[in-house]
């Protein structure tokens, strides 16, 4: 079984176009789609309806703190990321909202488990950055394997029982073999905002012997072109040159 | 290990057939088997885990397993398969056979022209599996097979894979290695250094030449230390019966900061290929001052120049930035403009790596295989001649002694001489000249066009432009063209 897994989509068309062009020819079983397909960016309709395709062929689709905010409100969020949300919520059709509230926080199959942010009760959107993030996701399932995203910035820990978590930045494109004597909790990055560093989106292959982040590069400049376009702040399109 | 097999000659797994144990350590055993697959002779090596306790052993299995199914050449056992950890682990291999170079190490010491050959077949199998993005990191003379094919290297359970999580991780409480080849660094905990596998190397070499290890077997803490703080040229009386240039390349290798030894065992082959042209240092030159002045003059030296260049961040770009180029130069006309523009090219290759050598390399035409060698009007050897003209054409380029080599090859076909040379040596990069073509050289194939059909490595090929050098170069004793 080999699943693609995207999350942080964050209304970018165009990133998010390029990855499942790239998914396609690459060929996976499913989908995962780990949350926060809106926000940010200035394509929340189109995308919604991607997903929404994407999910009547079978793709496994998760609530978001972004879709979330579209009908609870921004409590919490950034300043930047509220009047994002504001912005989104009058793009979107009764059909996109409803089809967001719907979602679930999270999907389990087999020892794996796919979450937007930790494990660690998914509803509060607790960021996982550091090792103590990843013990108290690692202590919160008894799954083996623990996908989300929510924080932009790749990153994979690993623990032998009984040993101390560690932590691994995985190459782009480089497949991360998994052993089987270890627990994993891999941060998959941003499709459509990456703060790695690395402007090029992410999607990750899970495979049942391993994971490899692809980076694929899109068309940037008619993304920023868009929300230069619209009401949305003008650094929501400068940081994505930059991947932060 | 839900369920103990019995290990004994005849178990079956996963269609490996045990036959005889070969060998059994305090972290598991090794049988030779069969499989109605594989023609190859196969051994499998099965960890022993105590259960709840030796962890390490199933961190080695684990990395072992892990980067083992990623190496492939010469230079390895060819991996032929394993079992999952939870019910029976194991690692299939081929079996190699060759003799450990712990025979060797018994035996030392052994002849420098011997240490030589083993230092060479070490530095070919480094850069193997080091292109393969892996530092074994337990280099030793029990993980060494020589073989026919060469040096193979064995037990990568402390290996390190520069693209793949260090599952040995960075909480391990005492390092891990092999103490007597373990290098500074690993000492301190740090796995990510290729140099770590020179210093190894550079360890075993001294062990073969002097019979002892650097510093010995040390069993404490701060036995194990004592090579923090020594700098190489303190090893360097016991080496006091190898030749300079062998010395020189051991005593660098055992450098305490991994900056200071080669950058890649491509440089180590390199100098190991040309011993005569080492340049030698304080390092092994016992004679140059007083035992302190040596040791002062170490311990101050500058190191901005290294502190200059920042680290390469993965092993790729390592070898990006320490190229060995190759400067083919034709000087049988003299310094000519041609010979001009690839010191132009050769020049801005070096000016981009810092950390690059480079070889200059002329062929001396000899018209028939057997012929006495050429000499000059002044009855010299035109080898000499030749080897002044060419260390005259690199003058301006301002090498460092230890960063530039010599070479007059002596052959009738020009290009065969050059791959010949190339072939034998770690060549990232050969710079050469192409004369305009002309109706002959089109018919015949040039120098460069062949070297360039051949060639393992990048080949820049320069050209002057369009105007003059359309035709054959003058007349002269040399003048037969290169494809005669
Ligand atoms: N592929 C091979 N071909 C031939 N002999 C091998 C091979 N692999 C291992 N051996 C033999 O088995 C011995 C032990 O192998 P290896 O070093 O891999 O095991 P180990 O348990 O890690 O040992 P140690 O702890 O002593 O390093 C080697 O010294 C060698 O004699
Ligand atoms: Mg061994």
């Amino acid at each position: 079984m080999r699943l693609a897994l995207l999350t942080d989509i964050h209304g970018n068309a165009e990133a998010l176009g390029a990855c499942l062009e790239h998914i396609a020819a690459v060929g996976v079983d499913g989908y995962v789609i780990l949350g926060d397909i809106v926000g940010y960016g200035p394509d929340p309709g189109p995308v919604i309806d991607k997903v929404m395709e994407l999910q009547s062929r079978g793709a496994v689709v998760l609530l978001g703190n972004h879709d979330e905010a579209i009908a609870d409100g921004v409590a919490g969020m950034s300043e930047l990321a509220a009047e994002a949300i504001h912005w989104t919520r009058e793009q979107l059709s009764a059909e996109h909202k409803a089809f967001l509230a719907g979602l679930p926080l999270t999907h389990q199959v087999g020892n794996a488990l796919f979450v937007h942010s930790s494990a660690r009760d998914p509803g509060d959107w607790n960021y996982v950055i550091h090792r103590l993030h990843a013990v108290d996701c690692f202590d919160a399932t008894d799954a083996r394997r623990i996908f989300c995203g929510h924080t932009h910035r790749p990153i994979l820990f690993h623990q032998l029982a009984g040993r101390p978590v560690e932590e691994f930045v995985p190459k782009p494109n480089a497949k991360v073999p998994f052993s089987r004597a270890r627990r994993y909790l891999a941060v998959i990055g941003s499709v459509g905002q990456p703060r790695d560093h690395n402007p090029n989106a992410c999607w990750a292959l899970l495979e049942p012997d391993g994971l490899t982040l692809n980076r694929i590069a899109y068309d940037i400049d008619s993304t920023a072109r868009k929300i230069a376009a619209t009401r949305l702040p003008r650094w929501l399109g400068l940081r994505l040159y930059e991947g932060r | 290990m839900s369920e103990r097999k019995i290990l004994a000659p005849g178990l079956m797994i996963d269609g490996f057939t045990l036959g005889e144990r070969i060998f059994a350590g305090g972290m598991g055993s090794v049988w030779r088997a069969t499989h109605p697959d594989h023609t190859l002779p196969i051994i499998v090596k099965i960890p022993f885990f105590a259960p709840g306790e030796n962890v390490s052993a199933i961190i080695a299995f684990e990395i072992e397993e892990m980067i083992m199914k990623r190496l492939s050449g010469p230079h390895v056992p060819k991996f032929l398969g394993s079992g999952e950890l939870a019910d029976l682990p194991y690692i299939a291999m081929e079996f190699v056979e060759g003799d450990l170079l712990s025979t060797l190490t018994d035996a030392a010491p052994i002849p420098a022209a011997e240490v030589v050959r083993v230092g060479q077949l070490l530095a070919r199998a480094l850069i193997d599996i080091h292109r393969q993005q892996v530092v074994h990191l337990d280099l030793k003379p029990g993980n060494v097979i020589l073989s026919k094919r060469g040096a193979v290297l064995i037990d990568f359970g402390l290996a390190h894979h520069d693209k793949l999580p260090d599952l040995m991780g960075e909480e391990t409480a005492l390092p891990v290695g092999s103490a007597p080849y373990m290098s500074p660094e690993q000492i301190l905990g740090d796995r990510t250094h290729l140099e770590s596998d020179i210093y190894a190397v550079g360890a075993m070499l001294y062990e073969l030449a002097t019979a002892k290890p650097p510093f010995g077997i040390p069993n404490t803490r701060s036995g194990l230390k004592q090579r923090l703080k020594t700098p190489p040229a303190m090893l360097a009386p016991a080496l006091s019966g190898v030749p300079p240039g062998l010395a020189e390349v051991i005593l660098k290798s055992l450098s305490v900061d991994p900056a200071d030894r080669y950058p890649t065992a491509d440089h180590l082959l390199f100098d190991l290929n040309h011993l005569d042209q080492v340049a030698l240092t304080d390092r092994s030159q016992r004679n140059s001052g007083g035992f302190l002045a040596r040791i002062g003059a170490l311990l101050s030296r500058p190191s901005e120049a290294r502190r200059a260049t920042p680290r390469p961040t993965s092993f790729e770009q390592r070898f990006a930035s320490a190229p060995v180029i190759m400067a083919a130069v034709d000087l049988s006309h003299g310094a000519d403009p041609l010979a001009e523009l690839v010191r132009v090219h050769v020049r801005r290759v070096l000016a981009a790596e810092p950390r690059a050598r480079l070889a200059c390399v002329t062929v001396l035409k000899t018209k028939i295989i057997g012929e006495d060698k050429p000499i000059d009007e002044a009855g010299r050897p035109a080898y000499i001649g030749r080897l002044v003209a060419l260390k005259d054409w690199a003058r301006s380029l301002h090498l460092p002694e230890e960063k530039v080599s010599y070479h007059v090859l002596e052959g009738v076909d020009a290009a065969a001489s050059l791959m010949e040379y190339a072939n034998h040596n770690p060549i990232d990069h050969i710079v050469m000249g192409a004369r305009a073509s002309s109706s002959l050289r089109r018919h015949l194939g040039s120098v460069s066009s062949r070297v360039v059909a051949e060639a393992r490595s990048t080949v820049t090929v320069v050209r002057l432009g369009g105007v003059g050098e359309t035709d054959e170069p003058p007349p002269g004793p040399e003048s037969v063209p290169d494809e005669s």
